[in-house]
Order: structure tokens, then C-alpha cells, then sequence
């Protein structure tokens, strides 16, 4: 695609099909598919199944689901994805913390092989030793890229990860019989969300750090949280900001003193693949996301694919099974009586497995470095173009003048002096034929936060079509921020009615509570 | 990429004229050319990338090389890929008769096409402006779970059923304020032990016994059980065993006389004939989308739903997204909005109800595409398909001298249970010897509920034909004399 240039008007337009709900489509009668029928002697065999369920738990009515013929269906579902902006779409620079990185069409192409969608979990696992092998040596690579020493690829996704962690570091001081007095879990708030969730969920006090003046928390701030409580320390390092936080080495020390385990949130890897590993620097526990750091897409919100990496002293712990190997073959490990159990159905989200493994593999040890280095040169060569843009400032910048894999950004200049902040940007940049950009967490701490991560995958072309759209809409903010405001102009659809975000008389979550609370669309 | 191998470099110096070191050109990273990022390391105001990389202490910086492969070409990759998959064998190689949880059911090709369409596949976090098409998907998905169950309110899915059933109990007992679950003991072990994980901080979980008669929660116990302690009573149906609760009125009524909330956990596919549990009182449903367009794949593809009633308490209680349908500003045309917001995991961090965030939608968006194939009549058509085929399975396997099949006379849907006790012989050594005739028997239930003696859970569904049936009957009746 040509870049949209900063003068005169964007040539892109997004799809815009009108596109009805599925069951303003339907026709009576219609069907999209021929159900395979029981042979004629089972059907003789068997007789009138149906009266073997009892009156009161049978159907009495056909769900209400909408009636199409096959060709209708993809139409309409074809027409839905053109209505979609993914990574091969565009530009995704905007999307920070996302690590919206190409994914490979060959990964995707194993991913679908027959020899892996048409295998039961249960299958006799003599059967099966194709993808336990792919699994053992996945796990013996993340193993080498972390600095640890054993892997559980059962979690679906980063939260999943820290809850297994979470769970994990309830069972050692359970173990050592100290889960009584240990109950508390240290974060930072600029930690992803789900390492003060996670703890919560599974059971613990959280303690929330905050930044000082610099952008990172100071020493004798956890020093002050630490006691005899102290369960652990769940934190991600590089932070959402882009900041790597220097003190990781001394935090891992303090906590360690204090009788606690520390798990490293790594699913912001990107910046340091093949040039840190959380487990030399004496994290107990990590996790990676594979649909980040490791290219499997991100299916427009999963599954994703966040296995965790661990210390030999805490593998008992893992979920069961793990994947071993007794020299001759590969086998599911069930006999460890210290785990913590399951914490998902089966054994991980495999299609995913299989696409990092051939990531890594694509890459290498090179390519893995090549990844962070480009990853950080882009991030830090878009910094410098995104200064130059009237409204936008870097919070922390002089603390932190430079960023690891992308960087926080503050609109709070702009929004004062001519009423555009993130919400307007990120509606207008979609005009631009661009993704919108990422915010930040909640609590922001940065007014109008906008945090883009130019991932590794981006062309420079790329990032300078990102800058320019921004720097366009800047201009447009300072000319006629009404215009801005009134944004989407060239997207699927124009400005929508927020009120059921909050309004229970108007939410539907589905066509059925819709049609009862508004009645049928005319 | 160029490759870097020792022997590609070495053919590569012999080659030229001029010894140069090659630097790799990697076909994934645009930016990896030495002269482009010359050209941006110049704009940063740096000599080289090593000066960016010094916020890192130098202490803690990995100077080594990682043990790991080279780079490989794709070609290679594909290769090396293919041959170990070749080790696995598939439903094409092994008629499989196992279910538990992850059932074999025909994919139709248009949920391929649509699910890997690339704008799907590889699409995130835009909002409405940018990914209309994503959020409409989602909804329908959400709607037709909702015509299914009955329900108003049906979730954004999490990871598998077990999770919904996890983020289900607890939101239970985060609305009545109660600390105990009451969960049937017939349940899957693997199950209750993922549940425990997600829920054990914040309810007790308590078994009820299920009727060793009809394999069904026995209802006297769960009277004793059932209390004002009680946060909800879940149900499965079918069941982990194959079982199909017919008694769920009742239950309903005594959970619901506590004051506690009746929670139904459901095998999609099962209610083209069985009736929606909101018809029997359900408060919250559950249930496993595997079925619905997605393969087996080594039970990686599993999206678990979660619907409720559209009653602000509960939407309070859970932190799953939830997309609701709105209009624009233009006539005629369609928005969708996120509801309440700063429940969710990313706004409310700690104070959060349950963890998801990144959770399955394109499995949504294949469900979604799935269900509207099938349409009303087709989803009839084919529960009562596999039901007669498990049927006919179950006919086959009984008239075999030893077997009990079902071992509950209770009625059933796609799984049953085999009890081989009377053939002398352990299930193991059995699903050893089918194996040998290429038949993967069904799941070994021997350890995980010992009262039953030697006894399997078979699956048969749609995949299965009469041959398939009248294979494994031929088998097991030469391996049992």
C-alpha cells in the first residue's frame, strides 16, 4: 500500500459492507449443511432413540439459530474479516505490549497438517511421538532462551501463565509449611494487570509498588513492602513503558533474602531474546508468550500459548503432565505427587507449540539476537521521530532517554491545547488506513498515554507511515481539531452509541436479549 | 535468509574474491540489511546497537551464544517438521473410540476457510473502527451459545470448560456471598483439580454423590449436602461417564430452595435434542466449544463458554469481556461496545473476578461459522445421528459375553461406559491389544473411579460408521474370549 502522505485527503477507505447480523439473513428453511445420516440398519437397529430421553430434559423446540445456505455463510463471514485489520492488513506499529510481529504462513501451514489436527490427547502415546518429541525439544529451547531448567507449556495465555505461577509459589511455602505466614505477593503497577490479578485470584494479598520520579520503583520501596509475609515478587521486566528496570538483580536479591520467590514476567521478550536471560539473573519463575515474543497469531484474542519456565528446585511443582523422555521415547509424566495439579484441559494450546518450534528454528540463535536488535533499533529510532511531533512527550525521558522494545508516550500536551487525546487519535488514525495505537493498563499514570511497539517485522518504511499518520493528525489537531473529533470519516462504520457500555436496559450480549430489549430492527 | 552455516560461509568464500564476513539478511526482518539500520542507528544519534542495549547492566547482559540450531531455510524447517509429525498417527491410521472431553466431530471446510482467514488469524486488539468484522463475529457467536442454553448474557470464551467451570463457581459465590460449591463426584478428576486450582481460595469445594444405579447425582445426597452455606450446585450433562441427568428439575428446585445458584456445565452439540438447562432453572451455563468446528489436535484447540443471566450481579461478579450490540450514528448500521469495562482483569488488577484476557476468539469466530451451518434443523439432525450411532455401539458391544454396556441404564448421548469385569481382563491390556488391530479403545476409567472395576469410556459420533462400530465389536468379542 502507498503511505496515505501528510497532505490531501487519505486515499483509503475501510471495507464498509453494511454487513447485517447473521440472523437478520436468515430465510426459513434454508440450510448450510448436509448432516451425515445413520446407516440404514443402525436406524433399524436402534429404533426411536429419541424416546429414551425422558420428556422434561428433551428439546421441544429447535433453537432459534439463524437458517442460511453455505454460500451465504461465507459470504457473510468473509465479509466480516475484510472488516478486520490484522497484521498481514497493515500497519500494526501502534500496538505496544502487543508484540504484533509477522507470523509466518509456513508455521501456519504445519499448524493445520493433519498429522497433528487429527490426533486424540489420549491416544496411546506410542502413537503420538511425532509431537511429544516437538513439545521435549520446544521445552529444551525455551528452557536454553530463559537460563532455566524446566517448562510447562500447559498455559492458554500470559494471565494463565502468572496464575500457574501464582499457584506454584503457594505450593513451596506450602511445602516448607510456611503458606500460613507467607501470604503476600509484591507487584509493580506497571507490571501487566494480570500479575496483580493473578495472586489475587489464587489466593494472596498484593502489594503494589508505584513508580518514583524516574519511572521505576526505588529500592527501599520494596525494601519497605518486604516482611515475613513476603510470598513472592510477580513483575514484568522490560515494562509496558519500555523501560527496563535496572534494579531487576537487586529486587531478585531482596526478595530472595526475605524467604520469597520471584517470577519474572517475560512476555515482553521481544527486546531481549539471545541477550538476557531472567533465570542467570536468578528469577525463579518466568513465562514467554509464544503469540508475542514467538510469532503465533494472535487470533484476534487467542488462543494464544504462554509456557512457563522454572528452576529445577520448583519443577516438582509443575502442572502434571510434563513431557519426558526415558532415552528411547518420548511419554506424558503423570507420577509427581508434589504438583500442583492441572490447571487446564490436556496439555497446551499445541498448534501454537508447533509454530514456535518452527520460529525458533527459522531463526536460530542468530536470528533470535538479530530479533532484539532490530527490535530495539526500530522502537528507538521511531522515539526519535515521535519527539519531533508537536503535543507528544516521552514521560520519564530523562530518567529513561531510551527504550528497550517500545515506549509510552503522553498526549496530555496536545489534549490541552487543542482538545485531541488518545480516544480522537485513535479514532482518526483508523481513516489513515493504520491500527489503532495501544494505550496503556489501567491505572494509565500517563495522561493520554499512546505506546506503539515497532517490532522487528516492520519495515522502516513501515514505522515512517506510522510517524507520518500521527504527525498528520497533529497537524489536523492544531488546524481543526473538530474535524479529529468527529472521526472515523473512512472507516467500517461511523461514530457508535456507547450508552450500553453501562445502560443495563440497552446491553444485549446477544441477538436474543437484543430483540427483547429494543424489539426487531425495522 | 543467507545461510550463516559453516559450510554455506565457506562456499560463499570460496566463491568471491574478497574474504568478507557475510552478515545475515533475514527474511522475516526487514530492517535487518546492515545499510538500513546504519541508516536508523545514524537518526538515533548512536554508533551502534550495543549503545542502545546499555540500560541493561552489563553484569546481567547474556554474552554467549544460546544452544540452539542454526537458522534454517523454510524449506529445511518444513521438512524437518513433516518427518516428525509422519510419527504421529492420525484419525485416518487409528479408529479412535475416545472422547472425554475432546470429541471427534466432522469439520466442516468452510470453519477452515473463515478461521484462517489472515485478517482473523492474525488481528488482536483493534476496536470497532478497526476490527467491525471481529467484534460482529464474536457477537453472533455469543448470541447462537445464547440460542443454544437459553441464556441472555453469554461471555467473550476463555481458554476450556473446565476454566468456564472455574470462573463459573467462583462468580457463584462472589453474587451470594457463599463459600461452598457443591460439584458432583462423577465429575472428570482432571477437571475438578483444574476447578480447584481456580477456585479453591474462595469456595470449599464438596462432592455429591452420584446414584452407583444410574450413574446421575443421587438426590438425597445432595439434600444433605446443600445448605445455606451453599454459593451453587453444578451439574454436568451429559455427564463425565456419558450420562444424561434427566433429573435436573429437582435439582434445580433444591438448589434454588437454599438460595443457592444452580450452575450447568454442557456438551453443545447434545442440545440439538436435550433441553436448554435455562429451562430447568440453570443461573449460569458452561460448556466446552471444541465440538463445534474445531479438531482434536492433541486436545489444543478448546474454548470454554460461559453464560449467565442478564442481571447486573452477575456481570459484576465475572471479569470476562462481554460484547454487547449497538447502532452508530448512521441509520441502519451496527456497533458493538465492551460492557462495564473496569471489570475486567486489565482495568481492575487485583480486585479483578477472574484472570482472562487474551482467551480463544477465533475459536469463537469458528463456532460461529459452525452454528450457522448447522441452523436449527441441523443441529437436530445431527445429535440424533450420533445418538444412534452411540446407540447401536452400545447394542453391539452388550451382546458380547462379558461386557457390561452402559454400565448405568440411564440414557446417554454420544459416550457410555464398558465395564470389562467379566472378561477377566484389564482395560489396559485391552486398549493394547485393539491397538494392534488399529483401534484405539476408549478412555481408561479404572483408576479414576475404582468402584467400577475394568471400565472405559467410549465416544462414537457422527465419524463413526457401522463398519467402524461392527469392527470394534468383532475385535473386542475375539480378544475377550
Amino acid at each position: 500500500m502507498m503511505p496515505d502522505s501528510s497532505e490531501g485527503e487519505p486515499t483509503y477507505r475501510g471495507a464498509a459492507w453494511n454487513e447485517p447480523i447473521i440472523y437478520q439473513l436468515s430465510k426459513r428453511g434454508r440450510r448450510g449443511s448436509a448432516i451425515a445420516t445413520p446407516d440404514a440398519e443402525i436406524e433399524k437397529a436402534v429404533g426411536d432413540v429419541l424416546s429414551k430421553i425422558p420428556a422434561q430434559v428433551r428439546r421441544k423446540s429447535a433453537p432459534p439459530l439463524p437458517e442460511l445456505s453455505e454460500p451465504e455463510v461465507v459470504k457473510h463471514f468473509l465479509r466480516l474479516s475484510q472488516q478486520t485489520y490484522g497484521v498481514d492488513s497493515g500497519i500494526s506499529v501502534g500496538v505496544g505490549t502487543c508484540t504484533m510481529k509477522y507470523n509466518p504462513k509456513v508455521n501456519d501451514a504445519l499448524a493445520r497438517s493433519p498429522k497433528l489436527t487429527g490426533i486424540h490427547p489420549l491416544q496411546d502415546e506410542e502413537t503420538v511421538q511425532g509431537i511429544l518429541e516437538i513439545m521435549y525439544r520446544l521445552g529444551e529451547w525455551l528452557c536454553e532462551i530463559s537460563g532455566m531448567d524446566e517448562v510447562s507449556m500447559h498455559p492458554r495465555a500470559g494471565a494463565h501463565a502468572v496464575l500457574t505461577n501464582a499457584r506454584i509459589i503457594r505450593k513451596y511455602h506450602e511445602s516448607n509449611g510456611e503458606l500460613d505466614q507467607r501470604n503476600e505477593i509484591i507487584t509493580t503497577v506497571l507490571s501487566h494487570p494480570c500479575n496483580g490479578a493473578a495472586p489475587a485470584v489464587a489466593g494472596f494479598k498484593v502489594i503494589t509498588l508505584y513508580p518514583n520520579e524516574t519511572g521505576t520503583p526505588s529500592l527501599e520501596a520494596l525494601k519497605a513492602a518486604v516482611s515475613k509475609h513476603t510470598a513472592g515478587l510477580m513483575i514484568t521486566d522490560p515494562y509496558d513503558t519500555g523501560v527496563f528496570d535496572r534494579n531487576i538483580a537487586e529486587y531478585i536479591k531482596i526478595i530472595h533474602e526475605a524467604g520469597g520467590l520471584t517470577a519474572i514476567d517475560q512476555a515482553n521478550a521481544n527486546s531481549i531474546l539471545g541477550r538476557l536471560r531472567i533465570g542467570d539473573v536468578g528469577a525463579d519463575l518466568c513465562h514467554f508468550n509464544l503469540h508475542k515474543s514467538f510469532s503465533t497469531p494472535h487470533g484476534s484474542s487467542g488462543p494464544g500459548s504462554a509456557p512457563i519456565c522454572v528452576k529445577k528446585e520448583l519443577s516438582k511443582f509443575l502442572p502434571v503432565p510434563i513431557v519426558a523422555y526415558d532415552g528411547a521415547k518420548y511419554y506424558l509424566d503423570y507420577d509427581r505427587p508434589h504438583s500442583i495439579g492441572k490447571t487446564a484441559s490436556f496439555y497446551g494450546v499445541i498448534p501454537n507449540l508447533v509454530r514456535a518450534y518452527a520460529w525458533i528454528m527459522s531463526m536460530g540463535a542468530e536470528g533470535l539476537r538479530e530479533t532484539s536488535e532490530v527490535a530495539v533499533i526500530n522502537n528507538n529510532y521511531l522515539l526519535q521521530r515521535m519527539l519531533k511531533i508537536r503535543g507528544t512527550t516521552l514521560p520519564w525521558g530523562e530518567s529513561y532517554p531510551r527504550r528497550m522494545q517500545e515506549a509510552r508516550y503522553s498526549l496530555q500536551k496536545m489534549k490541552e491545547e487543542t482538545g485531541i487525546g488518545i480516544d480522537a487519535l485513535n479514532r482518526r488514525i483508523v481513516d489513515l488506513g493504520v491500527q489503532r495505537c495501544f494505550t496503556a493498563h489501567e491505572p494509565p499514570l500517563v495522561p493520554e498515554p499512546l505506546t506503539p511497539e515497532p517490532v522487528e517485522s516492520n519495515s522502516k518504511e513501515d514505522i515512517d507511515q506510522f510517524v507520518d499518520a500521527i504527525q498528520r493528525i497533529s497537524d489536523e489537531a492544531y488546524a481543526n481539531p473538530k474535524f479529529v473529533d468527529e472521526a472515523p470519516h473512512n472507516a467500517s462504520i461511523s461514530r457508535i452509541d456507547a450508552s450500553p457500555a453501562t445502560d443495563p436496559q440497552k446491553w444485549a450480549m446477544t441477538w436474543r436479549a437484543y430483540i427483547r430489549k429494543h424489539g426487531y430492527p425495522q | 535468509m543467507r545461510q550463516t552455516t559453516e559450510e554455506s560461509l565457506q562456499v560463499s568464500i570460496h566463491n568471491s574474491c574478497t574474504l568478507v564476513k557475510l552478515t545475515p539478511v533475514h527474511q522475516y526482518i526487514p530492517n535487518s540489511d546492515p545499510e538500513i539500520k546504519k541508516e536508523m542507528l545514524k537518526v538515533i544519534g548512536v554508533k551502534s546497537s550495543d549503545e542502545l542495549f546499555s540500560v541493561i547492566p552489563e553484569n546481567i547482559l547474556f554474552n554467549k551464544k544460546l544452544n540452539l540450531p542454526h537458522s534454517t531455510s523454510e524449506q529445511q524447517v518444513r521438512r524437518h517438521i513433516e518427518g516428525l509429525l509422519a510419527k504421529n498417527k492420525d484419525r485416518t491410521e487409528i479408529l479412535s473410540f475416545l472422547g472425554s472431553g475432546c470429541w471427534p466431530h466432522y469439520v466442516p471446510a468452510a470453519c477452515d476457510e473463515i478461521n484462517s482467514r489472515s485478517e482473523f488469524l492474525t488481528a488482536y486488539t483493534g476496536d470497532v473502527y478497526s476490527d467491525l468484522g471481529r467484534f460482529q463475529a464474536v457477537f453472533e457467536f455469543q448470541s447462537m451459545i445464547g440460542d443454544l442454553v437459553g441464556m441472555d448474557v453469554v461471555t467473550c470464551p476463555t481458554y476450556d470448560w473446565a476454566s468456564a467451570v472455574g470462573d463459573a463457581l467462583r462468580m457463584a459465590s462472589i453474587i451470594t456471598g457463599r463459600h461452598e460449591v457443591l460439584v458432583p463426584r462423577n465429575i472428570s478428576p482432571d477437571k475438578l483439580s483444574i476447578v480447584s486450582n481456580y477456585c479453591g481460595n474462595i469456595a470449599q469445594i464438596k462432592l455429591v454423590e452420584y446414584d452407583p444405579r444410574s450413574g446421575q447425582v443421587e438426590i438425597e445426597d445432595l439434600k444433605r449436602k446443600v445448605s445455606k452455606e451453599t454459593a451453587t450446585v453444578y451439574v454436568e450433562n451429559p455427564n463425565y461417564l456419558g450420562v444424561i441427568e434427566t433429573r435436573t428439575q429437582e435439582i434445580g428446585e433444591i438448589t434454588h430452595d437454599k438460595g443457592a445458584l444452580l450452575s450447568v456445565g454442557v456438551e453443545p452439540l447434545s442440545l440439538g435434542i436435550l433441553a436448554p438447562p435455562s429451562e430447568y432453572g440453570a443461573d449460569i451455563v458452561c460448556g466446552e466449544g471444541q465440538p463445534l468446528g474445531l479438531y482434536p489436535s492433541f486436545g489444543g484447540a478448546s474454548l470454554g463458554f460461559l453464560a449467565c443471566r442478564d442481571d447486573e450481579r452477575f456481570l459484576s461478579a465475572t471479569g470476562h469481556r462481554l460484547i454487547s450490540i449497538t447502532t452508530t450514528k448512521r441509520k441502519g448500521e451496527w456497533g458493538f461496545t465492551f460492557v462495564l469495562p473496569e471489570r475486567s482483569m486489565y482495568a481492575a488488577r487485583d480486585k479483578s473476578a477472574c484472570i482472562t484476557g487474551t482467551g480463544t476468539l477465533l475459536w469463537a469466530i469458528t463456532g460461529a461459522v459452525y452454528l450457522s451451518l448447522l441452523g436449527p434443523t441441523g443441529i437436530r439432525e445431527l445429535a440424533e445421528t450420533i445418538m444412534k450411532n452411540a446407540y447401536y455401539a452400545m447394542k453391539r458391544l452388550s451382546e458380547i459375553p462379558g461386557l457390561k454396556v452402559p454400565v448405568f441404564p440411564s440414557p446417554h448421548f454420544e459416550e457410555f461406559t464398558v465395564d470389562f469385569d467379566g472378561t477377566g481382563k484389564s482395560v489396559r491390556d485391552l486398549n493394547r491389544a485393539l491397538l494392534k488391530h488399529g483401534i484405539q479403545g476408549g478412555r481408561d476409567v479404572s483408576s479414576e473411579f475404582p468402584e467400577l472395576g475394568n471400565t472405559a469410556v467410549y465416544c462414537v459420533t457422527e465419524m463413526h460408521s457401522k463398519e467402524d462400530i461392527d469392527k470394534l465389536a468383532s475385535n473386542l468379542t475375539e480378544l475377550v474370549k
